[in-house]
């Protein structure tokens, strides 16, 4: 190769290699606060601020859902399936994807109590689409084993 | 042809001119049949999700024009390094008039992304490792469009941006595992190479035409765009002003 074009080549490999390490270095250190929530392990072994604006999230736990019958209060469980879980209460329309067995993000404040207070409510889907009629076909298998983790853990 | 001598061609204006007359318009043609295909086969005959129902089918505009943001960027820092290391004159070109095309398929990725996101996750943006990560690509995008306007000499516009698209392209795998580093809202990647799609063939197929379709789309936009330049940048050449008809051929004078 020739040398001038050796030396611009390398020139462009340092620049890149120097970048990358600051970027790497960057998220690196910010690598906590680049995480949009807290897993439920974190809000019960108490890594999660008490008090603060967070967000937090989970799987909704079967028969946890209990909704007041005269306004919009729902109160439910967010678990990891892995022995962590919190309860968490939200006031307001939930998303049409809130179900049991869902992923689910809430954003607002951890109680002293353990208690979320939920101001705002999203689902979380994961890439496993599938046709309604082959749910009953899948339901044994997928939502023991692959459905679960959906980037929760 | 050895590869040695295609690689020194296709640094030739004049030769990717005369070369390129039919690539262009077989595959825009290519990408208007696979895309037209794609469309009617995902929004009408593919099933919809058992969770997500009809919405689901954002999925076929969304995923191909987030393949072609991450792709056209990628394509942009490969030609700032051929073209900052070779001086390749083709290079400065595709890295010119390919900005546009890639700033539309990343704004068309995070427009759908929106419409996808308000009915599934009730949000229509959340900053997250995914969004924000492709967010900073449209901002890129900018950037180099502004670069180039911002410095006078082309040359001088040319080198910024090469370094600008070389250093810019570090975003591109943080994008790509964004979603496996952090805890993110959005889901994890749709295709990957090294395990089948998590969904049946009824749904990917017709995702996988219109991704190609959008490649194909890609490589027509690229290839016209660079016929348009050529012409403009070598305006003064005799090859041009012979084939316009603004002098005469060579061999008749």
């Amino acid at each position: 190769m020739h040398p001038q074009r050796r030396n611009r080549l390398l020139g462009v490999a340092f620049v890149l290699v120097g970048a990358s390490a600051a970027v790497t270095l960057m998220l690196l250190a910010a690598n906590e606060s680049l995480n949009l929530f807290y897993p439920p392990a974190k809000v019960v072994n108490g890594e999660a601020p008490v008090g603060v604006g967070i967000r937090a999230g989970g799987m909704v736990l079967e028969g946890s859902v209990q909704r007041a019958p005269d306004s919009l209060d729902v109160a439910f469980t967010l678990t990891d399936r892995r022995g962590a879980s919190f309860k968490a209460v939200y006031s307001g329309i939930l998303p049409d994807l809130f179900r049991e067995g869902q992923g689910i993000l809430v954003r607002g404040e951890l109680g002293a109590d353990g208690v979320f207070q939920a101001v705002e409510v999203l689902a979380k889907h994961d890439e496993n689409y599938m046709p309604p009629e082959l749910l009953p076909l899948a339901a044994g298998v997928a939502d023991q084993e692959s459905r679960q983790p959906i980037g929760l853990e | 042809m050895t590869p040695r001598q295609l690689w020194h061609r296709l640094g030739s204006p004049k030769w990717f001119y005369h070369m390129t007359g039919p690539w262009g318009s077989g595959f825009l043609a290519l990408a208007l049949l696979l895309l037209s295909i794609g469309a009617i086969w995902g929004l009408a005959f593919a099933p919809p999700d058992y969770q997500q129902g009809n919405s689901f089918r954002i999925i076929y505009v969304h995923v191909p024009a987030a393949m072609l943001a991450q792709s056209v960027y990628l394509v942009l820092g490969g030609a700032g390094a051929l073209l900052l290391v070779w001086r390749m004159k083709m290079a400065a070109l595709v890295l010119e008039t390919m900005v546009g095309f890639g700033m539309w398929a990343t704004a068309l990725a995070l427009f759908t992304g929106a419409v996808w996101g308000k009915p599934t996750w009730g949000a229509w943006w959340v900053f997250d490792g995914r969004t924000t990560s492709t967010l900073v690509l449209l901002f890129l995008y900018f950037g180099l469009h502004a670069l180039r306007r911002a410095i006078p000499d082309p040359s001088a516009a040319g080198r910024a941006c090469a370094l600008l698209a070389i250093v810019g392209a570090i975003n591109i795998p943080i994008i790509k595992y964004s979603v496996n580093w952090w805890t993110t809202l959005h889901q994890g990647a749709t295709f990957k190479l090294t395990e089948a799609p998590a969904m049946p063939a009824t749904m990917w197929a017709p995702l996988l035409v219109n991704v190609l379709g959008a490649y194909c789309l890609f490589a027509a936009n690229l290839i016209a765009n660079l016929r348009n330049a050529v012409l403009r940048r070598e305006r003064s050449t005799q090859w041009v002003r012979e084939m316009v008809g603004l002098d005469q051929p060579a061999t008749t004078r």
